[in-house]
């Protein structure tokens, strides 16, 4: 425990419960652990099979977001199993006694946007969920991953993980983005840089100027998408940036009146947090910002991706042509393609990488005063009713649907298809998620992932355009600050 | 959770890069609140391809799915180890997995093996010369028997010893409700609760 340790190390270390031992992992304790309704319900039953209950419903906390409809919260959900999952997950947080946030409650949204909004999300936490995009709570400087209904039924029972402590990866990103390149094309270039599994069995740590200048919200969507990396986790030092996000939330220390813990007193131990210098990681991956560009993923894997100035890849100047000629047949490309020459039928503005408040604002930004080219059906779901909510006091709303976007309740929605936001078989679709799996978006529907400036810019050209040639896409990593909001 | 010591049968061969949860058990299967029929979807969207290996009667009773790297990629679905498993497959052999998937196989007592990538490809080979051909996989040996020879295969202790004792992790765990309570009382003032 003595010498320079890691952030991921100094938050491990405060969660051993009982350490490794002869070939045994750690029993790591868990300080949040957040629920929806798709991956929860067999664990449920599972504890009631065992006679288990639950152990700390108090540091538990469920939403309704991968199913719900987009449309008015007031009336019924159609899809019968889909109205089951949510109805299943509110007899089983009523009946174990965990908090729920409904379809329709003001609250509710996408678990991974919930968390940081509450000011549940801090630094040095252990965070944990069913869903994968869980590294997104990592952007506070917490240890946050997915896990699957097995792990979730023992987190249910014991507030606690086996784990093996992972390898650590420091991820340096120098210089500053340019003008156009936003967060999301920062960890597009990463994952494009360490491969769809260089991560695997690594958290990663974002580090370096680029990283240290985004907002909040930019290093959500960063840290979300490194499992889209291999990696588990990824996280980000806490500093001023984070510590000025969280003051005065809900659920940030010193909100309450109970005077148990002050809010001061709080940075002070996250202070301790940052790794220390002469600490060292199992790899060190090091990029520069200044030679990055709107990236646009061209095939079936998020690392498949190209920036908007080039072409798509020709399989056989590819590392594994096999895989992307499957990946050119499936797309309906033929490689050797302009990006911006590449025509799109649907946009999807939505998702836990880049649906928050700085997200749409900046889509805004170019959609103003404009229109959605015909043919293109173009679609905002916020990621939160909150953000919805803050989004249209500050009018984004009408700029959205005078421009012709649909504008939606919040909900994971189309970035994987489980309600009835999909892709029809074919349809091109500039997304601002994280995944562009076959059938993602809806089977046959072909998804190519982006910043949302580029979709919001996609949207009003009927085809990809380079963000950079419009001075209102702005500077993403200067002007996304939403903390006043 | 039966335990797992020694599995036998033949081959499914699907080597293919990066298969993604979403391919093994597509979303609009995601919707069922309980754990079991899922064998009948696995792959769903693959299978609509008339020559996609598990449409291919001869490999319809394979115990072992032999596949490419980076098996298991994306979301933290168990529902893709389940149905898998539901499928008939008992391990899966592949060069590496994505790490949460693999975790989610052990909990389910579905066997993950990573072996080098030159052993795989004739294995490949070896299941579609002869789809008959057997495979013998042996936990507490840590090997890989077929025509194509014998493989040692790494896998860590704990997991090891959980499959081939058939243990139920959460029993293990709640023998240690003492040094948990014990870490309750000593948490930091600051973290939050949900209430």
């Amino acid at each position: 425990m003595s010498g320079p340790r890691s952030l991921l190390e100094k938050v491990w270390d405060q969660h051993v419960v009982t350490a490794e031992a002869g070939g045994d992992p750690a029993l790591l304790y868990v300080d949040l652990h957040l629920l929806h309704e798709v991956t929860s319900p067999q664990a449920f039953d599972g504890l009631r099979l065992a006679g288990r209950g639950v152990r700390r419903p108090d540091l538990t906390l469920a939403t309704m977001d991968h199913n719900v409809p987009t449309t008015d919260p007031s009336v019924p959900v159609d899809d019968e199993l889909s109205a089951k999952q949510m109805r299943v997950l509110a007899d089983n947080c009523a009946e174990f006694g965990i908090p729920l946030l409904p379809r329709g409650s003001a609250n509710q949204g996408i678990v991974h946007m919930v968390g940081p909004e509450l000011g549940l999300t801090q630094p040095g936490m252990t965070v944990v969920c069913g869903d994968s995009h869980t590294a997104t709570h990592g952007a506070f400087g917490a240890l946050a991953f997915g896990i699957g209904t097995s792990e979730i039924e023992h987190v249910l029972a014991t507030q606690t993980l086996w784990q093996a402590k992972p390898k650590t990866m420091a991820v340096e990103i120098e210089g500053r983005a340019p003008f156009g390149v936003t967060a999301k094309d920062l960890i597009l270039a990463v994952i494009a840089e360490i491969g769809v599994s260089g991560g695997a069995g690594h958290v990663i740590e974002y580090r370096g100027e680029a990283v240290a200048s985004l907002s909040m919200e930019g290093r959500m969507t960063v840290c979300n998408m490194s499992i889209e990396g291999g990696a588990r986790a990824g996280m980000i030092a806490p500093d001023e940036t984070t510590f000025a996000w969280l003051e005065g939330r809900p659920h940030a220390p010193g909100a309450h009146a109970d005077g148990s813990a002050s809010f001061d007193a709080a940075v002070e131990a996250w202070r301790e947090l940052p790794t220390d210098a002469g600490a060292t990681f199992d790899r060190v991956v090091r990029l520069n910002a200044a030679t990055f560009q709107p990236t646009v993923t061209w095939g079936t894997t998020p690392g498949q991706s190209v920036p908007v100035s080039g072409r798509v890849p020709r399989p056989e100047h590819t590392g594994d042509a096999e895989q992307a000629r499957r990946a050119l047949t499936y797309m309906g490309l033929d490689g050797g393609e302009a990006i911006t020459d590449i025509p799109i039928d649907r946009v999807f503005l939505g998702s836990c990488t880049n649906a928050r408040l700085s997200d749409l604002r900046a889509a805004a930004r170019v959609v103003t005063g404009r229109r959605v080219a015909d043919n293109v059906r173009a679609m905002v779901v916020p990621g939160s009713t909150l953000v919805k909510a803050q989004a249209e006091a500050e009018g984004l709303d009408r700029v959205f649907t005078e421009a012709g976007f649909e504008w939606r309740q919040a909900g994971c929605s189309m970035c994987l298809g489980m309600n009835p936001d999909v892709l029809a078989p074919g349809e091109r679709c500039a997304s601002t998620s994280n995944r562009n799996f076959e059938g993602r978006q809806g089977k046959g529907g072909r998804t190519h992932l982006v910043s949302p400036e580029m979709a919001a810019a996609a949207a009003l050209a009927g085809h990809f355009v380079d963000v950079r040639d419009d001075p209102r896409a702005g500077d993403a990593t200067e002007a996304r600050d939403t903390r006043g909001a | 959770m039966q335990p797992v010591t020694v599995i036998t049968g033949t081959m499914a061969p699907l080597y293919r890069a990066d298969v993604d949860t979403d391919q093994i058990m597509p979303k609009q299967f995601l919707k069922r609140v309980e754990r079991t029929g899922f064998g009948q979807f696995v792959f769903h969207d693959w299978r609509e391809d008339p020559d996609f290996v598990l449409n291919d009667q001869r490999y319809a009773s394979a115990t072992v799915l032999v596949t490419g790297p980076n098996f298991g990629s994306g979301s933290s679905r168990e529902h893709a180890p389940w149905g898998l498993q539901q499928h008939g497959f008992e391990a899966i052999i592949a060069p590496s997995f994505a790490d949460i998937f693999k975790t989610n196989c052990a909990k389910n007592g579905l066997l993950t093996v990573e072996l080098d990538d030159d052993h795989i490809r004739e294995l490949v080979a070896l299941a579609h010369a002869d789809p008959a051909a057997q495979i013998r996989i042996d936990l507490p040996e840590q090997t890989v028997e077929s025509a194509a020879g014998v493989a040692r295969f790494d896998i860590d202790a704990h997991t090891k010893h959980m499959l081939v004792a058939g243990l139920d992790p959460i029993g293990l765990t709640l023998q240690h409700q003492t040094r948990i309570g014990e870490f309750e009382a000593r948490r930091l003032a600051h973290r939050p609760t949900t209430a």
